[in-house]
């Protein structure tokens, strides 16, 4: 088992993330004997995204970004003998392989060995029963686009192991693109539930890029970072026990503290003895955090229990048209014009609708769909307001009815109204449930013994 | 209820720092005290009941607080708060993202020493409900 920590950067939190920060995290792996570079693109809602482009082009469905994400730093990432792990494979996992691959002819390098993870989509008849099964009548009748199992390490590791330089998976879970391949470089055992769990949560930490090195975290006045528009990604530095380090990329901006860690580590937990992952439970109820200097935080005190029995699996289904709209209004009375908007727009659709009213500058984000708190909040008499209406519906030009009664306000009243934008998109919904684990044949092949 | 007058009432920003996470219709606000001292007066003073109460218009059906005094954390699980979740809700912040901040507003009482030492944004006015 090797001594030496293992080192592995995040370049990316999400889809849309920067796509520029990848050059500067492996410079500083290169620096100190190589690593593993991953790129975390996949929230929830972006694998159904990404089934729609597969739907209408066979060759598309992983991330967008792809090219911008890999193509700076490939051949570096070759010569330095970095690994790269990521689940911009998205809906599509083995067209992405085909793309990177034809990046590496492009420029001239030498074929790397390239992983492709499959079996996260539930597609056959078998599976989507068990999901009608699970979910019943909430998933009765809808039109999926979507249906996808949380996948973990255990490919990842496995392709890592032997001699993979590139994998690409669909939907794992956000920590298993680090798990994968700390299990693959230190050789542990598959129900080893602390290490598992200790690295599991570097995962974590790494998951969603500059939120642990000061970027989503920094306040002024409050919580002030230094070169925040240039923040580095994070880098974690893993032993053989699964202890871990945070720290970022060299040369950048940013900020590893003790607070922006402690932020990062219960984002998005619920019982923190009990973080669920498809490869352990991970438990960080007891975590301490201790200051390294220069921009480097030790973790300690993480374990992990006895994976779940189960697998999360997500489905999305269509749901219908999001309309939109948004008109300002200025000066004296400006509130209660935006509040008297509403209101007539409301009245005009009738009940048929039910609308969100959002008074940009008065109260917005803060409140809640049935409006219960801009009712009871007096008018502020705020003199600057946008006033955002917002509704859906089944039927298209059902949903176009709210934009053409907010652009009627133009002259229709009241006084004053300006800037009108509308927007109709269609949208996903979603839902939830577990499946077991003997219904997904998940596995993993080399790109070139894979069939076109 | 009358307070002592060498107490006085101050928003959690200036205790400590949040952050809001998603899950579904559920949403998970970390609330990190600066410093031991000012983690006891968290621990006091934020309880499951007061944030249900400061969340109240957006109807959680539960509200559970975690404790992880390794950490000078605590962690709030908010059930049923974001319209639905990510892609159910019409609010514009459909993640919930900001709701930490609605929590940093909330008030607690310190002493006035205390207060001299925390930091604070002169002139801001923290909502009142």
């Amino acid at each position: 088992m090797p001594q030496t920590p293992l080192l592995i950067g995040c370049a990316s939190g999400f889809s849309g993330d920067r796509t520029d920060g990848a050059a500067d995290v492996v410079r500083t792996l290169a620096a100190q004997g190589g690593g593993t570079l991953i790129f975390e693109t996949l929230a929830e809602r972006t694998l159904a995204l990404a089934q729609l482009a597969r739907n209408d082009d066979p060759n598309r469905g992983y991330e967008p970004l792809l090219d911008e994400l890999v193509s700076p730093v490939l051949a570096d990432c070759l010569r330095h003998g970095i690994s790269i792990v990521s689940n911009f494979g998205a809906a599509n996992p083995e067209a992405a392989a085909r793309r990177i691959a034809a990046i590496a002819r492009e420029q001239g390098l030498p074929m790397p060995r390239i992983a492709v993870v499959h079996g996260d989509a539930l597609n056959t008849p078998e599976q989507r029963a068990l999901l009608q099964d699970r979910l019943g009548a909430g998933l009765a009748g809808q039109d999926v686009v979507s249906a996808t199992a949380y996948l973990g390490a255990t490919e990842i590791a496995e392709a890592l192991s032997a001699g993979a330089q590139i994998v690409v998976a669909g939907r794992v879970a956000d920590p298993s693109l680090t798990l994968g391949p700390a299990m693959a470089h230190f050789g542990w055992d598959a129900a080893d539930w602390p290490r598992l769990g200790r690295a599991t949560m570097a995962g974590h930490m790494l998951e969603c890029g500059l939120q642990v090195t000061g970027g989503y975290f920094c306040v002024p006045g409050l919580k002030d970072v230094p070169d925040v528009h240039a923040a580095g990604f994070p880098i974690a530095e893993i032993d053989a026990d699964g202890e871990f380090v945070i720290g970022k990329a060299a040369n950048t901006g940013g900020a590893v503290d003790a607070r922006t860690v402690k932020e990062q580590l219960l984002y998005e937990v619920h019982d923190p003895a009990r973080y669920l992952t498809p490869d352990v439970v991970a438990d960080l109820s007891q975590a301490r955090v201790v200051e390294l200097g220069g921009n480097r935080v030790a973790v300690h005190g993480v374990t992990g229990h006895a994976r779940p029995a189960e697998l999360k699996v997500n489905v999305c289904y269509r749901g219908g048209w999001l309309a939109e709209a948004e008109i300002s209004y200025a000066g004296v009375q400006a509130e209660a014009r935006a509040r008297l908007a509403a209101d007539i727009v409301q009245k005009r659709l009738g009940s048929a609708f039910t609308l969100r009213a959002d008074l940009i500058g008065a109260i917005s984000i803060l409140g809640d769909d049935a409006g219960e708190i801009r009712r009871a909040l007096p008018d502020s008499h705020a003199r600057d307001v946008r006033l955002r209406l917002a509704g859906e519906h089944a039927d298209r030009a059902q949903a176009e009815r709210i934009l053409r009664e907010v652009n009627a306000l133009y002259t229709c009243g009241p006084a004053g109204g300006g800037g009108v934008r509308t927007a109709l998109r269609p949208r996903l919904n979603m839902l939830s449930c577990t499946i077991p684990r003997d219904a997904v044949q998940s596995g993993w092949k080399f790109l070139e013994e894979i069939a076109s | 209820m009358t307070r002592a007058p060498h107490l006085q009432n101050v928003p959690l920003y200036r205790l400590g720092h949040s952050r809001s996470g998603d899950k579904g219709n559920i949403s998970n606000l970390s609330l990190i005290a600066w410093d031991p001292e000012c983690y006891d007066v968290l621990t006091a003073q934020v309880t499951e009941a007061r944030v249900a109460d400061w969340f109240a218009y957006r109807h959680p059906t539960r509200v559970t607080r975690y404790l992880l005094p390794t950490l000078h954390a605590m962690n709030f699980v908010l059930e049923g708060v974001l319209d639905g979740g990510v892609n159910d809700a019409l609010n514009l912040d459909t993640h919930g993202k900001s709701l930490s901040f609605r929590l940093l507003d909330l008030t607690v009482e310190v002493s006035a020493e205390l207060a001299a030492r925390l930091p604070d944004i002169p002139g801001d006015r923290p909502a009142a409900a």
